[in-house]
């Protein structure tokens, strides 16, 4: 009866509660809280690890990406463009993108695993619902499988620098520090996509990812130096790439600034909000 | 008095909810299965089984009420609860890139089991659901009846105390069925607590040591199958057919019969302890079917005394 005679009353109260959850929730959901529960997340390393002992040939072809990539700016770019200038450095072209190359590519890598694959499992093959039928919880599904995406990339990042010095493209020892850097650039990207993936609603969805992921390339320091970018050089800064492309540039050319550990910051940071909100959605999904 | 560890109810439940928004698929129920018993929910599509067997499975939070299994709290205690059970789901959910031993392998890692014990255990496991000989097979070629084998097998790498088993043999052929009867039969032998859902009335009939009848997420009735059809059903059931669209109208003559009459779309049952005596009277009023048919009843009658409604419709 109350109720009946004031309809708009109840509506205010429910908007009021959802708006008041929203502010709630939104800013909680980005601290990774589930991370506290992780137990075994080695345990979707060691299925992937199964299911690519079979097909081993599929990691293999990952190693042909960092030759062509190179080979096509050792041989195309390098001839076309002069030297430049870096931070004081005459350096040839070449030598100036390949490392944004090695950064773009562990991001490639690392956002192709924990989508399209990710995607696949989730909704699809139904794969976690058995998972967290056992003793595991999501928050070892997501560090798992993330993590599976950082080895990946670890292999391709060490091929990468492999095929670099024999190129003659780096000539700094340093650049094996660009491997854990790639590892890095990896579990962030790989975190914010596997976010990301938790919220797509059907296959058309994905067609969205390279509008993102081809600016990000384009938009890195990635092809010029971000001087170049005039008064737009901030803007770079919001570029997740660009932290990465900037830290494997200084092993490549040793030269460290204490810069370093802003940038290793942002993209920790990012991997854990990633983790955090990949959790909370994995457990919405799947735990209802 | 201190509870005795073996009489702690591996479930009891009292009062559970479970709603998806302002829909109610559990409404209430209060359960209790005693360790080593086989147990079942019975009731048609959309009566809440599912829903209740994710509950008691750690995968699905509690709305209200209080669920324990084991003696412990899913909300606080699902890692422990989980690792402790074997779970059968409705669909099988096996891992489509893996071969049958690797998926029985991995689940028992995801159970922290030492890889030599998860492949000691695959191998008995597999032998168990007569299915060695497909153990490198892919998952995809094999047959219905085979992959809830495999499920069932997997369910059962970390030796679990409880098996939770969703509709075991739905959409399965008879053959099949019976394979996994028997399995299930010799589990329950072996000492492991079952827990199952079912809408054929005679693998709850087969199966169940104890069960409740559920619909429409509540419970309509509890006990031994047996308790279940003498409480609320004749001995025996008189089935009798008419030629198409007379249903009512010789039912209108059948007044009276037996205990109760039913008029169902294709038969008509009238309910009585002595299914030839009500057979003679049927004769004796007339009502003359085309075919006729005396058995005992079953659980489908419970449920239809019970709910007005037949199993699967
Ligand atoms: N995740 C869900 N969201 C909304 N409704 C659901 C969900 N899961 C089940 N339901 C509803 O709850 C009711 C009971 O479902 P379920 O427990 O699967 O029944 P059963 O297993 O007995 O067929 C159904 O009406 C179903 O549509
Ligand atoms: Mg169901």
């Amino acid at each position: 009866m109350h109720a009946d005679l004031h309809p708009q009353a109840d509506t205010v109260t429910t908007i009021n509660r959802s708006v008041g959850g929203l502010l709630r929730i939104i800013p909680a959901s980005l601290w990774p809280t589930e991370l506290l529960r992780v137990r075994r997340p080695q345990r979707m390393v060691e299925r992937s690890a199964m299911v690519y002992r079979r097909s081993w040939m599929v990691l293999l072809s990952g190693f042909v990406e960092p030759f062509v990539y190179l080979m096509s700016v050792r041989i195309g770019f390098a001839a076309l463009i002069g030297d430049l200038n870096f931070d004081g450095q005459v350096i040839g072209y070449a030598e100036f993108v390949a490392p944004a190359l090695m950064a773009a590519a562990a991001m490639n890598g690392a956002i192709f695993d924990s989508t399209a694959n990710v995607y696949y499992k989730l909704v699809h093959a139904r794969l976690y619902d058995s998972v967290l039928a056992t003793p595991m919880g999501v928050a070892d599904v997501a560090l798992g499988e993330i993590s599976w995406a950082m080895l990946r990339g670890a292999l391709y990042s060490t091929a990468f620098v492999v095929v670099m010095w024999a190129l003659g493209l780096t000539s700094s020892l340093w650049i094996v520090l660009a491997v854990p850097i790639c590892v890095l650039i990896g579990f962030a990207f790989a975190s914010l996509g596997m976010a990301v993936t938790t919220f797509l609603r059907s296959w058309s969805d994905f067609d969205y990812i390279p509008a993102v992921q081809v600016p990000l390339l384009l938009f890195s320091a990635t092809f010029f130096p971000v001087s170049q970018y005039g008064s737009w050089a901030w803007a770079v800064q919001i570029s997740p790439l660009y932290h990465g492309v900037v830290l494997v540039r200084m092993a490549a050319f040793n030269q460290w600034s204490w810069s370093a550990i802003g940038h290793i910051a942002v993209l920790l940071g990012i991997a854990m909000i990633g983790l955090g909100i990949t959790s909370r959605r994995l457990r919405a999904l799947l735990l209802k | 008095m201190a509870d005795a560890p073996s009489s702690i109810p591996v479930v009891s439940a009292h009062n559970l909810v479970k709603r998806f928004g302002e829909f109610t698929a559990v409404d209430g129920i209060d359960v209790e299965v005693r360790p080593g018993e086989a147990f079942g929910f019975l009731g048609p599509n959309g009566a809440g089984k599912s829903s209740t067997m994710r509950m008691i499975g750690c995968v699905s939070p509690v709305t209200s009420g209080e669920l324990r299994i084991f003696g412990m709290d899913p909300a606080t205690h699902g890692r422990q609860i989980r690792s402790r059970i074997g779970v059968v789901p409705q669909t099988d959910q096996l891992d489509m890139e893996l071969s049958v031993e690797e998926n029985l392998i991995i689940y028992g890692r995801y159970f922290d089991l030492p890889r030599r014990l998860c492949r000691e255990r695959a191998a008995e496991l597999l032998e168990f659901v007569q299915l060695s000989d497909r153990a490198t097979s892919k998952v995809e070629p094999l047959s219905g009846g085979m992959k809830r084998r495999v499920t069932i097998a997997r369910a059962l790498i970390n030796d679990p105390e409880l098996l939770l088993l969703d509709e075991p043999t739905t959409g399965l052929d008879p053959q099949a069925r019976h394979v996994l009867w028997d399995r299930l039969y010799r589990l329950k032998q072996r000492g492991v607590t079952l827990v199952l859902t079912t809408h054929y009335m005679d693998e709850a009939e087969q199966l169940c040591d104890r069960l409740v009848v559920m619909d429409q997420g509540r419970i309509a009735a509890e006990g031994s199958p047996r308790e279940l059809i003498q409480r609320h059903s004749t001995r025996e059931v008189l089935e009798l057919r008419y030629v198409p669209g007379q249903n009512e109208l010789q039912a209108e003559r059948l007044q009276g019969l037996g205990d109760r009459v039913e008029v169902l779309p294709d038969r008509v049952l009238v309910y009585a302890d002595d299914g030839e005596a009500a057979l003679r009277e049927v004769h004796n009023r007339d009502a003359m079917p085309e075919s006729s048919l005396v058995r005992r009843s079953s659980l489908e009658d419970v449920f239809l005394a019970l709910t007005g409604r037949t199993l699967n419709d």
